[in-house]
């Protein structure tokens, strides 16, 4: 109960500090609009007003603030407007239509669910191999966690145009950036996981005369669960970051990406604040799923 | 005003989800300068909990107890014990030396006053030459010798010990009770010392104190007859075989009432 | 074609060798550990050319290694000038900047029960969201130049690197601030002389995560515009004019840098935390 309260009071502060920073962050172009509506400015002169910081001519043009939270094209849009905005594109918007949010999230969330489905199945999959054979661990592992301190985002525009170029388009591309987005922190923790059984409880099944295949569902499995989840949570935000990155360099139509870039272009920021929370809440929606799975799981396997 | 430490009637009451729980009730305990004295009880007695009382780490809920004529408090901020946990609790980024000169730092003695009192207290608990050791390197036993010298480093004349061996083997335990008297004899400490071993508490002090729980309390206090002078060897003695018949009556007459 | 079975023999040889070399009696020493994943990467790096050269894989799909070294050779004067420019300037600056107010702000949040409470979640919760995404607005903000690609690594790494300093100042048992307090040690001693180094390996495990989040960052922001130079533009324009050979080779700087610089970071936990069980040897 206290925790809840204590998120919340630093949300609201959050939220204050934000509509606080709107006024000088939006004054300078508060009071061009104001000056040709014919309103008194302090000072008169636009080339003295530029000179002068947010804060000092906020002070001097108290009356102007409201009107920091109320613009058309903010350089910092007020906390109520962006919200107005993603209500706009995402509840009263049809859902088929180019201007709604959910259409373009839908777009960024295909690719990234299948990316990560791809990612995790061939991650998993490897970290068995590692498991398994001491070759392949010795070869690939180092590797692997290299590619942990490595910006592989990088790769993402030569991926998408060299996959054009051969004739893929559309959700592929995306997909196979966030499938490798995803794939290496998969490998790395499911390693991880499976080597999580200490020597005492692999004695054990020894003495059983268990068989690999015993070892593996009954002890090595299992045992990675925790593991398998906590990067599987970082994998999926890896994939949804991979997707929309995806979208930039072709200038794609679609895509949280898509809004994203087009925004900048046009000097739309509401939009763009727009679908960096409806980004946000996409990523919090996927890893809240996977915490819930998680729960799930380990609840059923006697282990939360 | 000879006591050390004086309680009277101290109570302390923890509130728990399932309802109060006593953790101490009616306490009266006079300590004298110099004695060395064992609490010995089952778990739930409230012996470390009437330690970390003197220690200013609880705080009674009733009754009044003295540490040195202050209260708890203001004999913890006069830096007035050595405290002893049940782990060594050494620092690991901290060689053994520099971990006994923590207090030290903490206390503001100079450069050269440090480093004179860790050469001695390094003697004194039998570790010269591992100063520049990591506690990780050092086995249990020698890490507890060096949480005492931590505790033993600056000028405080209470020694509070809170089942130090608890985690060691037995025979560590025998050497390092044998040497934790030596010293008492040498720096004429008072010494307030909680153990679950009967021959501890025995071979070691003045005055036994056999509390029990629910709530906790103090059953009997007795008054050792043996000499200050301890060998190893009185444990056979029939003296001792005596008070340690009596600590264990004590702690059965504590437990018949449950 | 013979080139292309020339690399299957060649693949089939060096995994071969590492089989032996890995299930042979040395398999424990550091020379073959090390020689290893070095063999497998060879091998797969002369696979890579014999196979494009054989099958005359297009340069705008797949370029051969040797042809992205001669780029990199070449090049490298741009390659330095854009490492500067995004590494030194953007990731560099962002990082030790955002890091350093992420590491206050810990301290500051870590007096209050109530703030850290709140604030944890807040922050677990931030650190998982595509921060990324606020490269448009930052360099609407900032301008093209290096400040505002530092801007994005600052937001960046702010988090990650909070929570855990956060996490690690409570890093401390019962026992040892006990021990603080039959010391009557002030809240400045006791942080600076047990929670401070108590915290350092979460520190580092934040520092750590923020070098490659901070490479990220910078590389990203780039695509939304930039000046001249710059990994990340040089790696979009590049890809616009189909040159994929210089766009390798900026991902091998991206991959030295990254590799360097989490070295590095790793390096200093080594000497700051060597007591920490992980470190010992």
């Amino acid at each position: 109960m206290r925790q809840v309260l204590a998120v919340l009071a630093v949300v609201a502060a959050i939220v204050g500090l934000w509509y606080l920073a709107c006024i000088p962050m939006n004054m300078q172009g508060v009071l061009v609009e104001a000056e040709r509506a014919g309103a008194q400015v302090s000072p008169p002169e636009a080339a003295a007003r530029r000179e002068m910081g947010g804060v000092s001519l906020a002070l001097r043009n108290g009356f102007a603030i409201p009107a920091t939270w109320a613009q058309e094209r903010p350089r910092l849009p007020a906390p109520h407007q962006v919200a107005v905005e993603l209500w706009e594109t995402t509840i009263d918007k049809k859902i088929t239509s180019k201007r709604s949010l959910v259409y373009h999230g839908w777009v960024t969330l295909s690719a990234t669910l299948l990316g990560f489905a791809i990612g995790t199945g061939l991650g998993v999959l490897l970290a068995v191999g590692i498991v398994h054979s001491r070759v392949m661990d010795m070869s690939v592992m180092p590797w692997a966690i290299v590619s942990q301190t490595i910006p592989i985002i990088a790769l993402a525009p030569m991926i998408i145009v060299v996959l054009y170029s051969v004739g893929v388009q559309g959700i592929i591309p995306k997909a196979v950036i966030s499938a490798y987005l995803s794939f290496f922190s998969v490998v790395v923790g499911m390693v991880k996981g499976l080597r999580s059984p200490d020597a005492m409880q692999l004695d054990l099944l020894r003495t059983y005369n268990a068989s690999k295949g015993q070892t593996f569902w009954k002890l090595r499995l299992p045992a990675s669960m925790p593991y398998l989840f906590a990067s599987l949570k970082i994998g999926i935000a890896a994939s949804l970051v991979g997707a929309i990155v995806g979208e930039l360099p072709t200038g794609a139509v679609a895509g949280l990406g898509a809004r994203l870039l087009a925004g900048s272009y046009y000097g739309q920021t509401v939009q763009i604040w727009s679908a960096l929370f409806g980004a946000a809440i996409l990523a919090a929606c996927l890893v809240g799923l996977l915490g819930l799975i998680e729960k799930m799981v380990l609840k059923r396997m006697g282990m939360a | 005003m000879s006591s050390v430490v004086s309680a009277r009637g101290l109570n302390l009451t923890f509130q728990t989800s399932d309802g109060p729980v006593h953790a101490l009730k009616n306490v009266n305990l006079e300590i004298e300068k110099g004695d060395f004295v064992s609490f010995i009880g089952p778990s739930g007695c409230g012996k470390t909990t009437f330690l970390r009382c003197i220690a200013a780490l609880e705080q009674p809920t009733g009754g009044s107890l003295s540490v040195n004529g202050m209260t708890p408090d203001e004999a913890r901020r006069n830096r007035a014990y050595g405290y002893v946990f049940q782990a060594a609790g050494l620092y690991p980024w901290r060689t053994i030396a520099r971990n006994i000169k923590l207090p030290l730092e903490i206390m503001g003695y100079t450069r050269e006053e440090q480093e004179d009192r860790v050469r001695k207290v390094l003697d004194l608990v039998d570790l010269a030459g591992f100063g520049g050791k990591y506690p990780w390197q050092l086995s249990g036993g020698m890490q507890q010798r060096a949480s005492i010298a931590r505790a033993l480093a600056f000028d405080a004349d209470i020694l509070l010990m809170d089942e130090p061996f608890g985690a060691l083997d037995e025979i560590v335990r025998d050497h390092l009770n044998e040497q934790l008297l030596a010293l008492w004899a040498r720096t004429g400490k008072t010494i307030g010392f909680v153990t679950h071993s009967i021959p501890e508490a025995v071979y070691l002090s003045t005055r036994i104190v056999v509390m029990s729980p629910r709530p906790g309390r103090i059953t009997d206090v007795i008054e050792s007859p043996l000499p200050r002078e301890r060998p190893l060897g009185i444990r056979d003695s029939k003296a001792f075989i005596e008070v340690a018949h009596r600590v264990r009556e004590g702690l059965r007459a504590g437990h018949s009432d449950d | 074609m013979v080139l292309v079975v020339l690399a299957l023999v060649l693949w089939g040889a060096g995994w071969w060798l590492n089989t032996r070399l890995a299930e042979g009696p040395h398999s424990g020493t550091s020379a073959v550990r090390l020689a290893i994943p070095l063999i497998f990467g060879a091998t797969v790096l002369v696979m890579w050319e014999l196979v494009v050269r054989g099958l005359n894989v297009p340069l705008v799909i797949l370029p051969a290694p040797s042809l992205i070294v001669v780029r990199f050779a070449d090049s490298i004067p741009i390659l330095w000038a854009d490492f500067v420019q995004t590494f030194v300037k953007g990731a560099l600056s962002g990082y030790l900047i955002g890091c350093g107010a992420a590491f206050l702000m810990a301290v500051a949040v870590d007096r209050s029960e109530f703030l850290r409470l709140g604030l944890l979640p807040v922050g677990n919760f931030v650190a998982a969201l595509p921060i990324v995404g606020t490269a448009p607005i930052l360099v609407m903000w900032f301008g093209f130049d290096w400040q505002s690609k530092a801007a994005v690594v600052v937001v960046m790494v702010f988090f990650p690197m909070l929570v855990n300093t956060v996490a690690g100042l409570r890093e401390t048992t019962a026992m040892q601030r006990d021990l603080m307090e039959t010391y009557a040690a002030s809240y400045w001693q006791a942080f600076f002389k047990l929670r401070l180094p108590a915290a350092m390996p979460f520190i580092f495990n934040g520092l750590k995560i923020s070098t490659t989040l901070a490479l990220i960052g910078a590389i990203v922001a780039e695509f939304f515009g930039s000046p001249t130079l710059g990994m990340g533009f040089r790696i979009s324009t590049s890809v616009g004019q189909l040159a994929l050979d210089m766009v390798w080779a900026e991902i091998v700087v991206a991959a030295l840098a990254g590799t360097l610089f989490y070295g590095a970071v790793a390096l200093i936990e080594r000497y700051v935390t060597f007591w920490h069980p992980s470190q010992r040897r």
